[in-house]
């Protein structure tokens, strides 16, 4: 014991360094390691359905006007959660999902199983302004989102990166999705996502 | 989980506190050869480091830290597959349908698991239980007479109804109001719950494309005069011949403009409107059709919840 001093780490970095990332990896090697070999992980849920091409638009939509910094998409096993939002969500219903949505903020409502909760026409109001429908809303309108229209240029690539990932698209949904989704706004394409998410569990 | 991987956990977990053990005991010892208190050698600017033991409140915060680590892992699920003495687990994450949802909840009453939610679930089903069982044999009717019932039926209104329907039940531009008396699907308190249990979708076609834009603008002109506005006489005549003749707009809304509960076809004689009622958006309406979707509660809030509002939406109509 009498050897080994504090100098060793406090004067070479290379060292420090080395005990750093060992000591950092414990945590991740007992809590995540695990889990990539867990079934109920990586599992779906029985009615899941990739997205079809106009929802993963939608999707990156939801991810390029950053809902995710106010909505989580995450149940949490708690009652007072459940009554207002339905089911807790269950690993098996995001096994698809790179990146994963679940967030950490809800400054407004969680959304993980807003779909089928209002109608299409409420979405589209809705997102235009949401103090049409809700007058004590603070959400910010995202009226461009009407204009915008998809171009689908990059769909079809985006589906072959996922199911690079181990999302199942066949070469049938892969081709030609450029075309489905191009000439739709981005109104509609976010308005299919919401309209999808929450409702594989059944 | 594998014994694989629940010897894995269980051998860093705990390695990983051994030797978080040792570190501490070995830094309690002087092994410097300086003395306790003395400089340690090195000074800069005057500032000089001396040797001075870990402070006492804080290795003992530290050895009770372990204490604590080791009871949670042996009462709670922390080592791989070891379940921990209490048994407990938050929820029934493995699920992959609503209906194994049921039978995990089932089988974990059976068998007295302990399981969080669940149990938070049976606390709450005895608490409000009977006070749902006390509105489940009565009538709609009866429950809009109840004040506690409305008071509930406004909690449920507020949390799922009024993003749509509005705080106060007036709803807005496409959406119902809920106070007027006026119900597109039926107004009877059976209708009412229907409504709210299985959704609606309306459907009105676009009839710009059959009519052209001179037959639009003619009856919503004749529409418009259903209602006692005053418009051009000549226009109106020439709609109501397309209302009642080629643009068959009577077989929803009925030669009178009465409109039909069966299909949801609006009244058009008593001058409320979904979607406005200035000639423009009339004119809009028959240009472009509309399809007001009312979505279906039944599996989020379920038979008594819904019964319990229809009791609340009839309440609001009572005279």
């Amino acid at each position: 014991m009498k050897r080994i001093k504090h100098e060793l780490v406090e004067k070479n970095v290379g060292w420090l360094a080395v005990f750093a990332i060992i000591a950092i990896s414990l945590g991740g090697l007992v809590e995540i390691t695990p889990l990539l070999f867990q079934r109920q992980v990586n599992e779906p849920v029985k009615n899941l359905q990739p997205y079809t091409p106009l929802q993963l638009e939608g999707r990156d939509i939801y991810i390029r006007e950053g809902c995710v910094g106010c909505h989580s998409q995450m149940i949490r096993p708690f009652r007072h959660e459940t009554e207002r939002y339905g089911h807790y969500s269950v690993a098996g219903e995001h096994v698809w999902e790179f990146p994963f949505l679940w967030g950490s903020k809800r400054t407004g409502p969680d959304l993980a199983r807003v779909g089928g909760r209002y109608s299409d026409e409420w979405h589209h109001v809705h997102l235009i302004n949401p103090r049409a429908v809700v007058p004590e809303s603070n959400m910010p309108a995202f009226p461009w989102l009407a204009e915008n229209k998809l171009d689908g240029r990059l769909t079809e690539r985006k589906m072959r990166a996922f199911r690079t990932l181990g999302v199942p698209y066949t070469d049938e949904d892969i081709e030609g999705a450029g075309a489905k989704v191009a000439g739709h706004t981005e109104l509609e394409a976010l308005i299919a996502y919401l309209q999808s998410l929450g409702t594989a569990l059944r | 989980m594998s014994s694989f991987w629940s010897a894995w956990i269980i051998v860093i977990t705990l390695g990983t506190l051994i030797a978080l053990m040792l570190l501490l005991r070995w830094n309690m010892t002087n092994y410097t050869g300086v003395e306790e208190g003395e400089p340690m050698g090195h000074e800069f600017d005057g500032i000089s480091e001396l040797n001075n033991p870990l402070p006492k409140w804080w290795t003992i915060l530290f050895w009770l830290c372990f204490a604590w680590g080791f009871v949670y892992l042996a009462l709670y699920p922390g080592l791989g597959n070891f379940k921990g003495l209490l048994g407990w687990t938050s929820s029934n994450q493995g699920v992959l349908s609503l209906e194994e949802s049921r039978q995990a909840v089932e089988l974990a009453r059976e068998q007295g698991l302990n399981v969080q939610y669940d149990r938070e679930r049976m606390h709450a089903e005895e608490k409000y239980g009977p006070i749902f069982q006390q509105y489940a044999s009565l009538s709609i009717e009866e429950i809009a007479a109840e004040p506690e019932a409305v008071q509930i039926g406004q909690r449920l209104f507020l949390q799922n109804c009024a993003q749509c329907h509005g705080s106060d039940a007036r709803g807005s531009q496409g959406f119902p109001n809920l106070t007027d008396g006026v119900f597109n699907w039926g107004g009877k308190p059976q209708d009412i719950y229907t409504t709210i249990m299985k959704g609606r979708n309306a459907n009105m076609a676009s009839w710009v494309d059959a009519l052209g834009e001179q037959g639009v603008v003619e009856v919503a002109t004749y529409v418009l005069s259903l209602n006692g506005r005053s418009v051009d006489r000549d226009v109106a005549r020439a709609g109501e011949a397309i209302f009642k003749g080629q643009g068959t707009c009577f077989v929803c809304h009925g030669s009178e403009g009465q409109g039909n509960p069966m299909l949801g076809a609006p009244n058009l004689t008593n001058n409320i409107w979904l979607y406005g009622g200035s000639q423009k958006a009339v004119e809009e309406t028959i240009r472009h059709g509309r399809n007001g979707v009312m979505p279906s509660w039944e599996n989020i809030l379920g038979e008594d919840k819904v019964k319990i509002l229809a009791g609340y939406v009839l309440s609001l109509n009572a005279e």
